[in-house]
């Protein structure tokens, strides 16, 4: 009787393994994990694509200095969908074109640290590699670059087993437009509306780029507008080197063995962002009384050895250098983001913070908080010059599409990332742990233990980073990182001081309402009394009464605290 | 609303009016004038109340509070205006109403009824203190009590007059037969006629028909009163009215027990502390305490007539020592107190009937009057 069953596979040998074994193409690895990319559902997979091509857009516009016209298509049949993203960008080189469109990682933006929305070079690609895995058409490009009589038109798929494009179609042609570029896509998609649907994304991306203006036709044929509320671009961020703190050991030994530099000294002044002669001669003093005294300035980068490149790292977190250049990240500003909030959605109290600006792992970043607070119409008190009160009136609200909870609810998050709005994985985003751990209670919401606070509130905050630790490739939560949460939490706290004080000023106005309300509802009689007694005509009754509302709200405007 | 009515106002009723219209006037010219309207009303609390020995009475204190229109008195600001109006309108009609049904007349005012009577009652004793501090009573105010005064017999005519035609009316009250003369809720209008040489007022009922059964009044040349207890504010009206009038002393025959000296004859003589704003109108400060005294159980030997005290007993008797400021204010009150705690026992002014049915008649009421001077305080 055998033991082992003849089903089982034969134990294989070294050999027959290692004749199984083959590298495997960036682009095959992202087709069987395409969640990675954010193209896990139908449903999401329409919304990234839209998100992938206008990032590349704004991109392209702000980085040669135009203002952005972006017009966005979506159109859904039966689960196939077309997307269609237009822009008046600077068009793009056609020799280009095919790698930027059928190649995973190929790009200029991931080799530099600045701050822009695309990272890594493979959102769009991998939206046409969806589309070619699922419906099988290759991309539809067309570009124009300003001063070509033509545009260039190309049809591009991409050959998955060796990460290359595949031109289907090459053409030059007349395109009314002078420059910019238009991308068509197909693929299997789901259109939905909702906290995750596409007009949300342009909406967030409104309020974060007050610049921008978007024309949207939705599958319905509905036109939506986003009006740009200033023609100012935001100003270049400028590429800058890494800040030696937070800098971490084999990095900084990858770079040394890397460097051009011929002398420790100048390796440091060179390869590092706030380093100069003298602070590079502090961390090689303080790295010398670490190790074995072999150190010196002259040392050659490329001949460190590990001990010494240990004591190195250590010596730069004990000395004292500069914070990180700020002017690498470009936050949106308090004024255009209260604009933008302003422009898109209606609440009574707006309020905004800008943090300066810290670093993670030596990469600066800045955070930007602010709060939308209030559905018009959920009941605030308004006060007249002559101090009569009255209730706001209520206003329709679009319920569904309304970027501020209702009452009851948990507050939205509007989350961001180099101005591009984050709509999934909100669980486990720095942002959303932050709020969760800012106590609210404190100043004066509800908020169920380790739960986002309830109120009729929008909290946004924008993380701006030359490199934002997004925890997965698709881009769709920050990392949180310790540095980034405090700095996140100080954002929030500025903020939520400035409601509390709102709300304060708020609860008082009510209450005085209420009581103003209470009181009135007396007056009448008073009058009634006055006149039996003292035998008044109606009009000298009502002239008394009159007066006496007057003398109430008077005594009550100078009792009013300031708001 | 007859012009015939309004035009016989009396001096009092005018007073009445001016009082109502003056604070009226008060509150309408402090709006005119842009301030916030108030209306001072004096603290009825028992912190504002004292004893005038002099005087004779428990009377308020000079305190005052000052009910300005806020959120906290919108209200009861409002209520003590309209009550006031109503006040003014029934002195116009020379009509009256209860406790009661000022209440109800209040369910008409929309937002400023009186969800309970303990409201109506608190705002209307808040306008009496103040009428009070004017000389006026709660009756000027046309507020009168729910229940109504004891009875009368005896040397004595009430002239009343008809309320429809204003035409005296005598009422002979030695010539009821078997019944008395009930008196009426109010008595400022009454007028009297006596050769009466005092006025007995008698805590219950019984003894009453006793002595009036057996016209008691006409030998002893009195007038009798019965109580029922803690006298109405209407009874006590009528003796201080008729004892003032007719200057005659009031002796009061009461069970011998803390009830009956601190409730009973003391509300007749000095008032009670939570009416401390109408006492100067119906306290009767010549009243004197006849009988039954603790002395009476020894000296008409009752021993075995009366009846131990009860814990209450004790309890208000031992209050009265410490905290009754008229108690306090006479030995001989204390002295009696004492002795009948020590002696741990009371006596009903029923327990005479021991000796016989009319032993009251024949011996003890005589022998007591014989010695007027020996009553208590």
């Amino acid at each position: 009787m055998h033991l082992v069953s003849d089903r089982h596979s034969p134990p294989a040998t070294a050999l027959e393994m290692a004749g199984r074994q083959r590298e495997i193409s960036v682009s095959e690895f992202f087709l069987k994990n395409r969640h990675l990319l954010g193209f896990d559902t139908p449903a999401k997979a329409l919304v990234t694509a839209v998100k992938e091509a206008v990032d590349n857009a704004l991109d392209a516009c702000e980085e040669a200095g135009i203002l952005p016209d972006i017009s966005v298509q979506v159109s859904d049949r039966y689960g196939k969908s077309r997307v269609i993203v237009e822009d008046n960008g600077p068009g793009i080189v056609e020799s280009q074109i095919a790698r930027i469109f059928g190649k995973l990682l190929y790009g200029s933006k991931f080799h530099k640290l600045s701050q822009s929305r695309g990272q890594q070079g493979m959102g769009i690609s991998a939206a046409g590699m969806y589309g070619q895995l699922t419906i099988g058409k290759p991309l539809h490009i067309i570009s124009r670059i300003k001063g070509d009589k033509l545009a260039s038109e190309m049809y591009v798929s991409i050959d998955t087993a060796k990460n290359q494009p595949d031109i289907h179609k090459k053409k030059r042609l007349k395109w009314d437009r002078p420059h910019g570029t238009r991308v068509e896509m197909e693929m299997e998609g789901h259109y939905q509306k909702g906290a995750h649907s596409i007009e949300v994304y342009l909406k967030q991306t409104a309020i974060a780029n007050p610049h921008l203006a978007i024309i949207y036709k939705d599958p319905h044929g509905e036109e939506l507008r986003f009006a740009r509320t200033t023609r100012k671009l935001p100003p270049r961020p400028v590429e800058i080197k890494p800040h030696p703190y937070g800098i971490e050991l084999g990095r900084l030994i990858q770079m040394l063995s890397n460097s051009k530099s011929r002398t420790l000294l100048r390796f440091l002044e060179d390869e590092f962002s706030r380093v100069g002669k003298k602070t590079a001669l502090n961390i090689i003093e303080l790295a010398r009384q670490h190790s074995d005294r072999k150190l010196s300035n002259r040392s050659h980068p490329k001949h460190i050895a590990h001990a010494q490149a240990t004591a190195l790292h250590k010596a730069i977190q004990k000395t004292r250098i500069l914070a990180p250049r700020t002017d690498c990240i470009v936050p949106i500003g308090e004024k255009q983001l209260l604009d933008g909030l302003h422009k898109e959605l209606e609440a009574d109290f707006f309020t905004v913070t800008t943090r300066p600006a810290a670093a993670y792992r030596g990469n600066p970043f800045q955070v930007e908080v602010a709060i939308a607070y209030g559905r018009p119409g959920g009941a605030g008190v308004e006060v007249d010059e002559s101090g009569h009160m009255r209730k706001k009136e209520a206003q329709e609200t679009r319920a569904s599409e309304h970027l501020i909870a209702q009452k009851d609810e948990p507050v939205r998050l509007l989350r961001f990332a180099n101005r591009v709005p984050l709509l999934y994985q909100q669980a486990s985003c720095a942002i959303t742990k932050a709020v969760i751990q800012t106590n609210w209670r404190g100043y004066g919401l509800h908020q169920p233990k380790g739960a986002l606070p309830i109120a009729p509130m929008a909290v946004l905050v924008h993380v701006a980073s030359v490199w934002v630790p997004y925890t997965s490739e698709s881009k769709e939560a920050i990392e949180p990182y310790p540095e980034i949460l405090r700095e996140i939490k100080l954002g929030l706290q500025e903020c939520a001081r400035k409601l509390a004080h709102y709300l304060h000023h708020e609860q008082q106005l009510h209450q005085e309402y209420d009581r103003r309300t209470y009181i009135e509802k007396y007056l009448p009689h008073i009058g009634v009394a006055l006149q039996d007694i003292l035998a008044l005509s109606n009009n000298e009754r009502d002239s008394t009464l009159k007066k006496l509302d007057d003398v109430l709200h008077e005594s009550r405007t100078m009792q009013r605290p300031e708001p | 609303m007859k012009k015939s009515t309004e035009a016989a106002h009396s001096d009092l009723d005018n007073k009445t009016i001016m009082l109502i219209e003056s604070i009226a006037k008060q509150v309408r010219a402090n709006i005119d004038g842009g301030k916030l309207p108030d209306i001072k009303l004096p603290v009825r609390s028992l912190d504002n109340v004292t004893y005038d020995k002099a005087k004779g009475y428990f009377e308020l204190g000079d305190a005052r509070k000052v009910r300005t229109l806020t959120v906290t008195t919108a209200r009861a600001f409002a209520q003590t205006l309209r009550l006031m109006a109503t006040s003014r309108t029934m002195v116009d009609h020379n009509d009256f109403a209860t406790k009661r049904e000022v209440y109800y007349i209040s369910k008409n005012w929309g937002d400023c009824r009186f969800d309970e009577q303990a409201e109506s009652d608190a705002i209307m004793d808040d306008i009496e203190a103040m009428a009070s501090m004017h000389g006026l009573s709660r009756e000027q105010l046309r507020f009168y009590p729910e229940s109504h005064g004891g009875s009368v017999a005896g040397r004595l005519t009430v002239v009343d007059r008809n309320p429809a035609t204003g035409e005296p009316i005598e009422i002979d009250c030695a010539n009821l037969g078997s019944g008395a003369y009930s008196i009426p809720r109010s008595v400022e209008h009454l007028t009297f006629r006596t050769d009466a040489r005092f006025i007995l007022a008698i805590e219950t009922g019984g003894m009453f028909q006793r002595l009036n059964n057996h016209r008691f009044w006409e030998t002893a040349r009195c007038i009798i009163v019965e109580m029922g207890g803690v006298p109405t504010r209407a009874t006590r009206r009528f003796v201080r009215l008729l004892s003032d009038r007719q200057n005659l002393p009031v002796y009061c025959f009461v069970d011998c027990d803390p009830y009956g000296f601190t409730n009973i004859y003391r509300t007749l003589k000095v008032g009670s502390g939570n009416a401390a704003h109408i006492n100067r109108f119906l306290c009767v400060p010549r009243a004197r305490f006849l009988g039954v005294t603790p002395q009476d159980i020894v000296d008409f030997g009752l021993e075995d007539a009366t009846h131990k005290l009860a814990a209450t007993d004790i309890k208000r008797a031992q209050d009265a020592l410490q905290n009754d400021p008229f108690i306090m204010a006479h030995p001989e009150w204390i002295a009696a107190i004492k002795q009948m705690l020590q002696m741990g026992v009371r006596a009903e002014q029923q327990a005479l009937a021991k000796w016989g049915l009319n032993y009251v008649i024949d011996d003890y009421l005589p022998r007591k009057l014989a010695n007027v001077n020996s009553f208590l305080p």
